[in-house]
């Protein structure tokens, strides 16, 4: 069963110094990142931030840090953080008009709007939104649904475009709550363990782990497996660093990930590659997924993907030596083929005999998701009832569930792109009042960011709890609310809520709050005794308290937030081979959590929900095979969305030292391709398709193939004007994507595969 | 006298500027000014159309000083430290020297 340990002789949480300055150890959980849990020594004397260093006994992160976490001084600093509560009148959206307010008069604003509008137009006129990754999105969900009484929460990344589709193919064909690369992220000695294995091979496919630190993933653990013995395979339409150094570099077509998929699959079945054993024991429909696979034979695949025929080969005989590994990325869930992707993918490491073994793809245990397990309605007979349970809106589904019903069964949001149609057309109701969780919605994420400025000003009240302001909160609120970085507030880090072994880690208040700043825990706690005064509902009382509930849904996490204060960092440890044991299945029999109790390579959740139940291709809709008419006007094509290791998202564009590292918003070009356009290094350019435009500086890099720019994403001009709304209208890449246009189910978007043209600024 | 450096492993020095942003912390250098600088190899593809040339170089500046401070509290250089990859170190000319030839290729060694 899992455990938990802690380094009973690791040094104490904080130590003085001579001059008395005092070392604080603690984990981070962005500033500028996602729930990583990154080891800290915080230097503080006299109650000033001296320093922020990497902390050694940290057993994943080990004394290294990145420039994000070294730059937190500076974070902590700025003069740019909102330090106090603030609010406009809604004529002023748009306007820098802000007065400075009271903490009471904020709250007092914000219930008595939630209130009248709750009053006169009933519950459904509630919305609470969120962005991505950072520590808010555990509680984001839970929050909607336990303070506001709503189901409501909106996450508005066409297509549910992260995480969440290829969540859907883990849980739905493999049945588990998420699979990751197998890092030995759970045993102390890491690495030194005898129970682990190294991979013959990893697979990365569409990510960037050493930028992103993906979802619970320290990204240079690939770079110590690397140094073990592990080689590489990279499916990437850019030769990033890792491509480098693989043994097989899959350079496919943008978009083209499921036809590539197939195309190993094909492989590893017609050259007889695959481990029979597994196969018969533990897998579902095998015959027709090879049946499935003949419908994509190399060559064909290769013509599809641009991916030589032989570089296919080559890669599905490597990635069959088991056990190897895979780290699938954001390009598979950017897709609206993503489902068929990421259940072609993981199919393939089943069959050939990497699922849940040592060195391998490593089978996550329930709870499924931050937040997704909660939707708690006060339990009967404890008192007074209250979020859910207070509007009977238990078992309501969140907007756009009617439109796409395969939603309800891996995730209890809105539909993004259906929340857009609502916002524009009050069908079925109109929306009124927004709480919004540190979320540059207008930055970053949604696509047609003009669209949804617009309809998200057509919300009668919108407050913003956020570290900074942001084109979003400059845009569209009425009330800002100053949060708390993870240097001001209590907090815990964990992989995947304990899903995934690996982190356990507390994240310690060390620095008195700046200014009057809140972490998004005690505000919602704070809202929470507001409008619950009677409540007696255990978990409620105080960040410490709240931490502690959700420690105890984990499963055999037997420890309080003062043990993790304590121990600064902890592991936790899952069991290799859980199908064997009965350990997947809540009716505790061995084999997998699925319909059939085996891995679904024919999946029936797939066909109950109306979709094709063996992987397929889809040609990416806009791409210039599907329409030839607009590759006429725009002939090449735009990825988005990969990573600098200088930001997280639309975060730390105030950064100076990340700006003097990675100043302005880039447009990689191959240099044949700038050529044909009379593009030089470090000009301005426009990136323009028939959806906008967006004006970047090029750098003529070979790492992007010829006919494709790559375009960063997350944008805004700190430094420019805020009635402008920091320019973020000339950088937001998004601008290009479009809207809805997702996968069957309603999964998945383009926001890799868009078509486009370029051409210098100055000659515009 | 016994002199130091910093051996580089170019094969896993992934680019990240750890060291250069670490450095500026540790020396509190201003804007524009690096104790180590992070310069880019490449990429260009190998004339088997296959491989690449694509290796990153941190080279310290006239303003590092090995940490001189740190070392002498028992602690390593602050780049070493922190570097995301564990690409670098710090040692003796002679020690770092045996490292390098043991590793073979895609290394070096600097001294300020």
């Amino acid at each position: 069963m899992p455990t938990l340990h802690f380094n009973e002789h690791a040094s104490p949480a904080m130590a003085e110094l001579d001059d008395g300055t005092k070392v604080y150890r603690t984990c981070s959980a962005g500033i500028g990142c996602h729930n990583l849990g990154c080891g800290l020594k915080v230097f503080v004397k006299d109650g000033k931030l001296v320093k922020v260093e990497g902390d050694e006994e940290n057993p994943i992160s080990k004394g290294r840090l990145c420039v994000r976490c070294l730059t937190a001084k500076e974070y902590y600093y700025h003069e740019d953080r909102i330090l106090h509560p603030m609010k406009r009148a809604r004529e002023d959206r748009g306007k820098d008009a802000w007065e400075r307010i009271s903490w009471d008069e904020a709250l007092d604003t914000i219930i008595d709007r939630y209130r009248e509008t709750v009053d006169a137009y009933g519950i459904g006129a509630v919305s609470v939104w969120c962005g991505t990754g950072r520590e808010a999105s555990q509680i984001h969900f839970q929050m909607a649904n336990d303070v506001f009484g709503t189901v409501n929460a909106v996450h508005p990344n066409s297509g549910w475009s992260c995480i969440v589709p290829r969540m859907a193919a883990m849980l739905w064909t493999m049945g588990s709550s998420y699979i990751e690369a197998d890092n030995s992220i759970g045993f102390p000695d890491r690495y030194d363990d005898p129970r682990w294995v190294c991979p013959n091979y990893m697979l990365v496919w569409g990510r960037d782990p050493l930028r992103s630190n993906p979802d619970g993933l320290f990204g240079h653990s690939i770079v110590e497996m690397m140094k073990l013995g592990m080689k590489l395979i990279v499916a990437d339409p850019r030769v990033n660093w890792l491509a480098t150094r693989a043994e097989v570099h899959l350079q496919l077509r943008p978009g083209t990930d499921g036809a590539l998929a197939l195309g190993l699959l094909n492989v590893v079945i017609e050259e007889d590659l695959y481990d029979h054993g597994f196969v018969d024991a533990w897998c579902y429909g095998f015959e027709q997924l090879a049946e499935r696979v003949k419908e994509y034979p190399v060559d064909k695949v290769a013509a599809i993907t641009e991916v030589d025929a032989e570089d296919i080969r080559a890669a599905a005989r490597c990635i069959a030596q088991s056990p190897s590994t895979l780290s699938m990325g954001l390009a598979v869930d950017q897709n609206p083929n993503t489902l068929q992707i990421g259940h072609a993918l993981l199919s393939l490491f089943a069959i050939t005999g990497s699922m849940d073994v040592p060195g391998g793809c490593f089978m996550g245990i329930p709870p499924i998701f931050a937040g997704m397990a909660e939707n708690a309605p006060t339990e009967e007979g404890e008192g007074e009832p209250e979020g859910l349970a207070l509007y009977g809106n238990i078992g309501v589904e969140p907007l756009g569930h009617d439109r796409y019903p395969a939603m309800s069964a891996i995730v209890n949001t809105t539909h993004p792109d259906a929340t857009l149609d609502v916002l524009e057309t009050n069908v079925p109701y109109k929306i009124r009042f927004a709480y919004v969780f540190g979320h540059n919605a207008i930055s970053c994420m949604v696509p047609q960011p003009k669209r949804w400025l617009e309809a998200m000003r057509k919300i009668d009240f919108v407050a913003v709890a956020d570290l900074f302001m942001t084109p979003t909160i400059m845009g569209v609120a009425d009330i800002v609310l100053p949060a708390a970085t993870f240097f001001e507030k209590e907090g815990y880090v964990s992989n995947n809520n304990a899903s995934q072994p690996g982190q356990m880690g507390a994240i310690i208040p060390v620095l008195e709050p700046r200014g009057e700043c809140r972490a998004d825990l005690e505000i919602m706690l704070e809202l929470h005794r507001r409008l619950y005064p009677n409540s007696a509902k255990p978990g409620w009382a105080s960040p410490a308290d709240f931490i502690d509930s959700q420690l105890g849904k984990m499963r055999d996490v037997d420890a309080s937030y003062e043990d993790l204060c304590e121990h600064v960092i902890g592991q936790y440890e899952i069991e290799y081979k859980k199908y064997e044991k009965g350990l997947l299945r809540a009716d505790g029999t061995p084999g997998f959590n699925t319909p059939t109790g085996r891995i679904e390579l024919y999946s029936t959740v797939l066909q109950n929900l109306g979709d094709d139940p063996l992987p397929y291709y889809i040609e990416p809709k806009f791409s210039a095979v599907s329409r030839p008419d607009l590759a006429a006007e725009y002939p090449l094509t735009v990825t988005t969305g990969g990573r600098r290791f200088t930001s997280f998202h639309s975060e730390n564009r105030q950064i100076e030292t990340l700006r003097e590292i990675h100043p302005w918003p880039t447009v990689q070009i191959h240099p044949d391709t700038a050529a044909d356009y009379g593009i030089s290094e470090g000009s301005w350019v426009y990136v323009e398709n028939h959806l906008g435009k967006v004006k970047m500086r090029a750098h003529l890099t070979p790492i992007v193939k010829g006919g494709v720019v790559n375009c960063d994403h997350g944008w805004w001009l700190p430094e420019a004007d805020p009635e402008n709304l920091y320019d973020v209208f000339q950088v937001n890449v998004n601008q290009l994507i479009p809207h809805e246009e997702n996968g069957p189910l309603g999964f998945g978007t383009h926001y890799k595969s868009m078509p486009c043209k370029i051409y210098r600024a100055d000659e515009s | 006298m016994t002199q130091y450096g910093l051996l580089i492993d170019n094969e896993y020095c992934t680019g990240c500027h750890s060291c250069e942003v670490a450095c500026k912390n540790e020396r509190s250098l201003p804007h524009g000014q690096w104790g180590i600088k992070v310069l880019e190899l490449g990429p260009w593809k190998l004339q088997d159309n296959k491989h690449w040339e694509y290796r990153y170089i941190p080279v310290p500046t006239s303003s590092c000083d090995l940490c001189e401070d740190r070392v002498a509290a028992g602690e390593k250089p602050s780049c070493v430290h922190h570097c995301l990859a564990s690409a670098m170190e710090y040692g003796t000319l002679e020690s770092l020297a045996a490292k390098m030839a043991e590793k073979g290729k895609m290394a070096s060694i600097f001294i300020p």
